[in-house]
């Protein structure tokens, strides 16, 4: 199980255990974790599971692929360390994770 | 005063939603949910897709696990059918004989498959793609060397097709008009899909009435269509459709149209009834009317207006309707609904299997459909809600950025 910490907006953390092999997105989502709608259920197709990824956390997550830039590229409130969490999956070295919410996914 | 207590009747992705979102809000009164299938609420979408190509397990489907409603004292009812709802009492009878008081009772019983009433079509494995278990069976009979046969070449049958050839299983669509996706897409799209799956060993039967299945020891053997042809399969795929199941709003005299009339809160006729998902005739404030939609988005939209209005909290903001589908390496994204448009602007090149349509009225943007093309997608749907003018020249033009044609 890898720790994960989803801060919502206005600063409430929820502090969950998430099994490797699912997404962080399906991690929030299953815990009911309000700020992460994913709309498409990881389809890549909708940029509703969008969060920012703790500086140091950066490396471990990986880069964006090129469909998850163009997502990026118009979502709103957009950061150099923004990710559709949909597209990071969990694995043991993720433990500790630490990702943030923008204000809104829509 | 005790804690207002919340009846949903309909367990999928509207149902199951609800409850989740009533419980970020902080209702913290009871709240029973009622489904007909016996599985936890789950996603559909990935039914015609992942699902079927056995890349997604039950698990993943689901939208919350096991423990979720336990700890969140969200009571399920799974199995459980609601016969009756008695507005005076303010109750829900289950087919048990048992009733169910409600202070707020949330409709989300969704739709239906459409089936066809032709000779033959209580054979065995004549199926419809709607729920897990129809899943299952579909993919029990797929495999290399069988033939499904898949009517109605809409998104259901064209993404079920894909699924069937990534199986090594034959695909035949037979489609009452001459195009594929003809009541949900422009020419250029049907033409552009219908080209691709060609392309990729799926057959088509366009203009094709289809006459009756037939079959030999109660098992589909061929599709007998108009002409006379028999078209011999292992399975047939029904995929023309769905009705809404507005049964138990009608019968307690909730208005109907096609679906439960509802407002931007989500609320039918009777203030204490919400509808919500495929059932739910809902306004579309962008376009002026109201309608139905079969989508995750409004599932998921409507699940929160009916949440916050239960809650006391302000509603969602509004959104583009959308709607997605994955077909081959194909990646469809939809965003807006083509009501009033007068003209047509294709950005990019059907050939290079990236490209979009955009369906204006006048420079206004009323729908986008693109094909593996994500920025097309997003800056339409921005430009779609913001209701902004836009250069018709730098829309056709890919050498402009989406992002300058939307500036």
């Amino acid at each position: 199980m890898a720790k994960i910490t989803y801060i919502e907006h206005d600063g409430t953390e929820h502090v969950v255990d998430v099994k490797p092999g699912l997404t962080v997105m399906e991690g929030a989502v299953k815990n009911n974790i309000p700020g992460i709608d994913a709309d498409c259920g990881g389809a890549c197709a909708c940029a509703t599971c969008h969060v920012y990824v703790k500086e140091e956390w950066r490396d471990k997550t990986g880069t964006a692929s090129a469909m998850e830039e163009s997502m990026l590229d118009f979502a709103e409130n957009v950061e150099p360390n923004s990710r559709l969490s949909c597209q990071i999956k969990v694995t043991d070295a993720l433990d500790g994770l630490v990702v943030s919410m923008p204000e809104s996914q829509h | 005063m005790s804690k207002p207590r919340v009846v949903i009747v309909g367990a999928g992705h509207a149902g199951g939603s609800a409850a989740a979102f009533l419980r970020q809000y902080g209702f913290d009164g009871p709240i029973y949910l009622v489904g007909e299938e016996p599985l936890l609420p789950y996603q559909r979408p990935p039914l015609s897709k992942a699902w079927l190509k056995g890349e997604a397990d039950a698990d993943s489907l689901a939208l919350k696990p096991d423990s979720w409603y336990a700890e969140a004292e969200v009571a399920l009812r799974l199995g459980g059918v609601v016969t009756e709802i008695n507005r005076g009492a303010k109750t829900v009878t289950l087919a048990s004989g048992e009733a169910v008081p409600y202070d707020f009772l949330i409709l989300a019983t969704g739709a239906r498959a459409r089936m066809l009433p032709i000779e033959g079509a209580d054979l065995a494995n004549v199926l419809a793609l709607r729920t897990a278990a129809d899943a299952e069976h579909l993919k029990r009979v797929l495999g290399p060397g069988k033939r499904l046969a898949i009517i109605g070449g809409g998104y259901v049958g064209l993404e079920a097709a894909a699924s069937a050839r990534a199986l090594g299983a034959e695909a035949v669509v037979i489609e009452r008009e001459r195009r594929v996706l003809a009541r949900v897409a422009c020419t250029e799209l049907s033409d552009f899909f219908q080209r691709y799956h060609g392309e990729r060993g799926v057959g088509f039967e366009l203009n094709a009435g289809v006459e009756a299945f037939v079959g030999e020891d109660g098992r589909v053997t061929g599709v007998k269509l108009a002409d006379g042809r028999t078209l011999a399969c292992d399975a047939v795929l029904v995929g023309v459709g769905a009705h809404p199941n507005d049964e138990l709003a009608k019968d307690c005299g909730l208005d109907c149209a096609g679906g439960v009339v509802v407002d931007l809160e989500a609320r039918t006729s009777d203030p204490h009834i919400f509808a919500i998902g495929d059932v739910a005739h809902r306004p579309l404030p962008l376009y002026g009317r109201q309608f139905r939609l079969e989508s995750v988005p409004n599932a998921l939209e409507q699940a929160k207006q009916a949440a916050s209005a239960i809650a006391g909290r302000a509603g969602p903001t509004p959104e583009v309707p959308w709607f997605w589908s994955d077909q081959f390496d194909l990646k469809l994204q939809i965003a807006g609904l083509p009501f009033d448009a007068d003209r047509i602007v294709v950005r990019g090149d059907p050939d290079t299997a990236s490209f979009a349509v955009f369906h204006l009225k006048g420079d206004l943007v009323q729908a986008v459909e693109a094909v593996n093309a994500p920025p097309e997608f997003m800056a339409g749907k921005m430009l779609i809600s913001r209701r902004t003018p836009v250069s018709l020249e730098k829309l056709a033009d890919t050498a402009i950025s989406m992002k300058e044609v939307a500036a």
